[in-house]
């Protein structure tokens, strides 16, 4: 077929002399199917019988990058072998090209250093990791520092942000906390009825759910949800503030992103968490109570006597100061996630993983602290 | 404020990131009201030099001098050597958070003690003064880049600052813009009687409006010269690498050759 011809990219080579002599002929492009040069060179032709290598290009159809690489190859080859090349038969326009390439020699990389041993990098990673810890240290510390100024009302900061910051932590996210939570309960007391009923105990469900939520759950559910929500939002936004060097332009002014961006998300967090976790506590007993009707023979008034019985004062405060720490736990790393962000995109995204990451693991590390340490104080 | 001639003296300066020096042991200075162009080609820690100035990073060795006090960024002093100047990023870094508005006032709101209706006629003025009269209500997002740039100079003259730092203030701007931004520092340095430090590889800009010019060298980690971009151009005696820079790589005589 005529147009299979016109790709074919042709190469043939004869001695000429002490010269080496490579034609080229057909279509020399991309597409087509062509030799290697170092193959072709190598396999073919001892280097060490050759003083010069010619190029012959009379029956070249055309040509584009493929025939560049192939003489920038056969290039090198002759170099390393020490032959003289000479390009001077060569179209024009590889000329030129060939010439461009090799006008700024090539950056010629340092050896790269052996990788470490497996006991050094163990060694170096931990001395990193309690560097970081410093960093977090200081950054609480100076934290703690801007939110005494800041309850002093010495702090700089606009209200309208805090005001923003409490509606988007607070009232924004009530529906979807409620919504899990409403839920969680559903789910809760439909495992409870289940076996409960084996029993003839139905309407302990009441208290299986009340418990559950308030010391636990409510909070907890509060927490991880937060921490997805505003947790990722606050380190990508501060991160992102970071890589458009906003951040460097508060500190220009003399303004510290600490008091500014820091402290009032943290006191937006953890006034707001506490309000989400009552809520929470509400909304999943109220869904408690829609599987305990429907499917037990529990009445509505049965099961809110049930529940006012089973759950104290000290089980809902229990659960919603642990929603304040939560808080806490969240709005920090979120924000020390943002302020150490790097300088591109990619960053970014690292930023906000690693917040909803490490607030979720401190989340569940402080729940199991509590929950030990409010044994032992007996509440 | 005491009489010296100097604004800002370096001396040693050494940066470093990690193990990777930057430029080592700096020495210059920049003279009340003059316009310093710290020049050189890309990566050779221009903008990293002009970090270290604001205290943004903290210097490997040496020191910084403004006046007769020694900057250092975590100290006491730091904040209120900061608040005598004013700093235009690179992409104009207004926080995009607020409308442009804000941004300016934001300075003001924090460091004076005027009344709101005051500081909005401020705010107009200074918009005026950059061109972006009647933008005060939009957000950096609804802006092109060379208005940011301008917002971002309005910010930066907030506070009527006696130095004002520029990062690259062409890149990424048309000739025009970028001439127009060129004649509205001379202006402003005038009128506020401010010592300007830009730093740029711009040619057009640095014969525009430099008085003397700081040519890094990235080979060997030092400044190479420090004097009027005029006079480098043409003296024998300047290192070939910089006479290179200012003509755009044509080849230049040379003593030695």
């Amino acid at each position: 077929m005529a147009t299979n011809e016109a790709i074919q990219a042709g190469l043939s080579a004869r001695g000429d002399g002490s010269a080496l002599v490579l034609t080229f002929s057909g279509s020399w492009i991309l597409e087509s199917d062509r030799p290697l040069a170092r193959d072709f060179l190598q396999t073919k032709h001892d280097a060490s019988s050759f003083e010069a290598l010619h190029f012959e290009v009379d029956q070249l159809a055309t040509w584009d990058t493929a025939l560049l690489i192939f003489v920038r190859d056969a290039c090198a080859w002759a170099e390393a072998a020490g032959i003289k090349y000479r390009f001077g038969d060569l179209p024009e326009g590889v000329r030129n090209m060939i010439r461009l390439s090799q006008a700024v020699p090539e950056m010629k990389h340092r050896e790269q250093p052996e990788p470490p041993d497996f006991f050094t990098q163990v060694g170096e990673d931990a001395i990193r990791s309690y560097h970081g810890m410093d960093g977090y240290f200081s950054f609480i510390g100076q934290l703690t520092i801007d939110l005494f100024a800041f309850l002093r009302g010495k702090a700089q900061l606009r209200w309208k942000d805090f005001l923003f910051l409490l509606q988007s932590t607070g009232p924004k996210a009530l529906l979807i906390v409620s919504l899990l939570s409403f839920l969680t309960g559903l789910i809760i007391a439909f495992i409870g009825v289940i076996q409960l009923q084996k029993f003839a105990a139905d309407i302990y469900v009441a208290d299986l759910v009340g418990l559950a939520v308030t010391r636990e759950l409510g909070a907890v559910m509060a927490g991880v949800i937060m921490a997805g929500r505003t947790g990722a939002a606050f380190a990508a936004q501060i991160g992102s503030m970071q890589v458009n060097e906003e951040v460097d332009a508060l500190t220009s002014f003399g303004i510290s992103p600490m008091q500014f961006l820091v402290a009032p998300r943290v006191l937006a967090l953890v006034l707001m968490m506490p309000l989400l976790c009552a809520c929470a506590d509400f909304v999943a007993i109220l869904g408690g109570m829609v599987v305990a009707v429907a499917i037990s023979d529990v009445s509505f008034v049965q099961y809110f006597n049930q529940v006012e019985q089973a759950v104290g004062l000290n089980d809902l405060l229990a659960g919603i100061f642990k929603s304040g720490v939560f808080g806490l736990i969240i709005a920090v790393a979120g924000c020390y996630r943002g302020l150490n962000c790097g300088r591109d995109a990619t960053a970014v995204g690292q930023a906000a993983t690693s917040a909803v990451v490490t607030s979720i693991t401190w989340i569940v590390i402080a729940d199991a602290i509590f929950a030990v340490s409010f044994h032992i104080l007996g509440i | 404020m005491s009489g010296t001639k100097d604004m800002i003296k370096v001396e040693g300066l050494t940066m470093r990131y990690g193990d990777y020096t930057v430029m080592k042991s700096l020495d210059f200075n920049v003279r009340r009201g003059e316009v310093k162009v710290i020049m050189g080609g890309s990566g050779c820690g221009k903008s990293t030099l002009l970090k270290h100035l604001i205290g943004l990073e903290r210097a490997a060795a040496g020191r910084i001098t403004y006046g007769d006090d020694v900057f250092d960024p975590d100290g006491p002093s730091g904040e209120a050597i900061r608040r005598r100047f004013g700093v235009l990023f690179q992409g104009g870094a207004l926080w995009s958070s607020m409308s442009v508005a804000e941004n300016v006032a934001l300075p003001l709101e924090e460091y004076t003690d005027l009344k709101p209706a005051e500081i909005r006629e401020i705010v107009e003025f200074k918009l005026a003064l950059v061109g972006l009269g009647g933008f005060g209500h939009r957000y950096p997002s609804e802006l092109s880049g060379g208005m940011r740039k301008r917002a971002g100079l309005a910010r930066a003259i907030a506070l009527d600052p006696e130095i004002l730092f520029f990062d690259e203030p062409s890149a990424g701007l048309d000739p025009l813009s970028s001439r127009r931004l060129d004649d509205l520092i001379l202006e402003l340095r005038d009128a506020l009687g401010a010592t300007v430090v830009v730093v740029t590889h711009e040619l057009a800009s640095i014969f525009a409006i430099a008085d003397r010019a700081l040519f890094l060298d990235v080979d060997t980690k030092t400044a190479l010269c420090d004097a009027n971009p005029h006079d480098l151009i043409d003296d024998p005696a300047v290192d070939v690498k910089v006479r290179q820079f200012l003509k755009r790589g044509e080849t230049v005589s040379n003593v030695n050759d």
